[in-house]
């Protein structure tokens, strides 16, 4: 596969560039949010110049709501169209909770499967805005919970362009959490051919032998970063990037906690019923006999995301943290 | 008056006839304990079910409620499919996994299902709008709210979004008195909730929900506005539920005097006069529907005890719609080049 003349793609562009293949590709595919259209710059600019390319009809502004967004995405996609919602925080997601939760997530199974929703809703998610309990938050845990809902959550551009076209293509609704915080601090060359990541399938940054870190979005870094730290120690561990949170791909992590027999794993979303503890519990349940600790978790604390840069990096799991608590993990048996 | 034919005027008739009686029916089946869960009928609402969703045509989309078993009778939805979904059998449309009036069919009968919330229907069918405008097709959607969903967000985020959009959608607001148990005049202080189109800037009428073919002529002209481009319609069915919210309810609140009132103008007996003075019913005639919808009420009924329950295996089935295409091959993924990701200085 060819690369790019290393004309390395930032995160934002590689979502923008999904969007504009797909919508290339596929007539049925259209946008609708607040400000996508070209009037405005949207959230990270990332539709700009898709209205002019293809029309006020595929590229919808819609007026300021939530709940009758994403309902009236959810009936577009019933009737054919290929809608991709863009929320431009995850935060917002709350305000549409009807409507993914009770009407798109259920809606094939309980047609019994005549209809279906092929939806994308897309929004930034996690650390990134600064800004406090309303434009920082992970809201994987409310969703997760949920049957019948995907949610995919990529930590590079390759990644964010590459999982971006598969939920597009996929006939379920599908959460996209893309990472506020790697939008522009992230490039890598992608390559020019087209290529599509299936969903629902993890990814292993780094190898290891003794622990396996298991996370997902920005906190890939800090892992990768705690992993380099670990190993001036003689630790040896490895990194294990979801991609895809729901469906989790359990053999992933199966087949890594086979050899590294132990886990750690980290969020920035908040600890209680978060998805590390669904996590945790699925390793105890088939990964038992793999284990020589217990199942770790590091994740904010069970309070809303705070807004000053003091207690921000109280809140999130870091380098540090992480790196600490596999030393934990390591001593606990 | 009105553009219908004499077989499309007696087949109003007919279809009122039929919801009533399948709705008894089904009250009867609840009340000895032979279905599950709630029961809401609509007596009273024939007119506006059946004479609204008369006036679509192929193609246009069906959103109805809870308790608008004349809309979707007026639509095909047939009574066995109905009474199958009523005991939760296997030829039900939902095939047991969703009981109620839930009942979906987009390829040859155009209706979207209700969800047990009120208010929610609405967007999921200004989506539905929103698609025939995309695409260029001059069909319209048919949208049911009850006057409890109109205090609802739902409701008002998408009037106000269809409206902006030009969308072509209808949304007929069932007044009959009551949301559950609670009176209107305990949920606004309004006159008429046809008024409230003057917040989204389109037009909003009030219609005698009563009389089918004032319910159906006006549902028409609002339906020409959608189909050329000109935006959603909110109409006002004035009427009266003359039944509890659901047929576990004594309906103990309901002054006898209001329903007495509302009996002299049962929507059926009216429209019948109507037949009888246009000559196109009479003792014969109705005599020979009320058999035909007896029939049609047993054939239900027979077909639907004779229906399997939902094999227990299949509970999990079907969850997700399976991908039409593998996107790519997993060679193809794996073998794909990498380069290290630039993250130097990620964090400063």
């Amino acid at each position: 596969m060819e690369l790019t003349n290393g004309a390395a793609t930032t995160y934002a562009q590689a979502v923008s560039d999904a969007l504009r293949e797909e919508m290339e590709r596929d007539s049925s595919v259209i946008l609708m949010g607040e400000d996508v259209g070209d009037r405005a710059h949207s959230h990270q600019a990332i539709t700009s110049g898709l209205q002019a390319r293809f029309g006020a009809e595929r590229v919808i502004d819609m007026p300021v709501t939530q709940s009758a967004l994403v309902g009236a995405a959810v009936g577009a996609a019933i009737c054919g169209l290929r809608p991709v919602v863009d929320l431009p925080d995850a935060d917002f997601l709350s305000g549409a909770f009807n409507p993914i939760v009770q009407v798109a997530a259920k809606m094939h199974w309980r047609t019994a499967g005549k209809l279906r929703v092929p939806l994308v809703i897309r929004c930034s998610s996690g650390m990134g805005a600064h800004d406090g309990p309303w434009h920082s938050q992970n809201p994987e845990g409310w969703f997760a919970h949920v049957p019948g809902l995907k949610i995919v959550a990529p930590a590079t551009p390759y990644d964010a362009k590459g999982l971006l076209k598969a939920a597009i293509r996929d006939d379920n609704p599908v959460l996209f959490l893309e990472h506020h915080y790697l939008y522009r601090r992230l490039r890598e060359p992608l390559p020019k051919e087209e290529y599509v990541i299936p969903l629902g399938r993890a990814e292993v940054r780094r190898f290891g032998e003794q622990v396996t870190i298991i996370t997902y979005g920005a906190m890939v870094y800090h892992a990768l970063e705690a992993a380099e730290t670990l190993e001036t120690e003689g630790i040896s561990a490895e990194v294990l990037d979801l991609r895809t949170l729901a469906p989790l791909d359990h053999a992933a992590i199966a087949e890594s906690l086979a050899h590294t027999h132990r886990a750690l794993i980290v969020h920035e979303d908040t600890l209680t019923a978060g998805l590390g503890a669904e996590i945790a519990a699925q390793i105890a349940e088939h990964c038992f006999t793999d284990l020589r600790t217990p199942v770790m978790r590091l994740a904010a604390p069970d309070v809303p995301y705070p807004a000053a840069t003091e207690l921000e990096a109280a809140y999130l799991p870091d380098a540090a943290r992480i790196a600490e608590k596999v030393r934990r993990v390591l001593c606990a048996g | 008056m009105i553009d219908l034919a004499r077989d499309d005027l007696l087949g109003i008739y007919y279809l009122m006839g039929l919801t009533r009686a399948v709705e008894d029916a089904t009250r009867e089946m609840y009340h000895q304990g032979q279905i599950q869960g709630t029961v809401y009928t609509a007596r009273g609402l024939e007119a506006t079910t059946v004479g609204a969703a008369s006036a679509l045509q192929p193609g246009d989309v069906l959103a109805p409620q809870h308790r608008d078993l004349g809309a979707l009778l007026a639509r095909g939805i047939t009574p066995r499919e109905i009474m199958a979904q009523w005991l939760r059998r296997v030829d039900a449309p939902s095939q047991g996994r969703d009981g109620q009036l839930h009942i979906a069919d987009m390829a040859t009968r155009w209706v979207l299902p209700s969800t047990g919330l009120p208010g929610l229907a609405l967007p999921v069918a200004a989506g539905a709008a929103l698609a025939m405008k995309t695409r260029g097709e001059r069909h319209v959607v048919l949208a049911f709210v009850g006057d409890g969903g109109t205090n609802t967000g739902d409701f008002h985020e998408t009037m106000n979004l269809a409206a902006t959009l030009d969308l072509p959608l209808i949304c007929i607001i069932e007044n009959n008195g009551y949301a559950a148990r609670t009176p209107t005049s305990s949920q606004f202080r309004i006159k008429h909730l046809a008024d409230r189109a003057a917040a989204y800037g389109i037009p909003g009428h009030v219609v005698d929900g009563n009389d089918a073919l004032a319910v159906y002529e006006i549902t028409q002209q609002a339906a020409e506005i959608a189909r050329t481009g000109r935006g959603p319609s909110l109409i006002e069915a004035k009427t009266y539920r003359m039944q509890g919210h659901s047929a576990a309810d004594s309906a103990n609140y309901m002054p006898p005097s209001a329903l007495d009132e509302w009996r002299q103008r049962d929507p059926i007996e009216l429209y019948a006069r109507r037949l009888e003075n246009l000559g196109l019913l009479d003792d014969a005639l109705i005599l020979e529907y009320g058999t035909r919808i007896a029939q049609a009420v047993q054939d239900a009924l027979a077909f639907a005890r004779n229906s399997p329950a939902p094999d227990p295996a299949t509970l999990t089935d079907r969850l997700f719609a399976p991908d039409p295409v593998p996107p790519t091959t997993e060679d193809e993924i794996i073998t794909a080049p990498r380069r290290a990701v630039e993250r130097e200085g990620i964090w400063n």
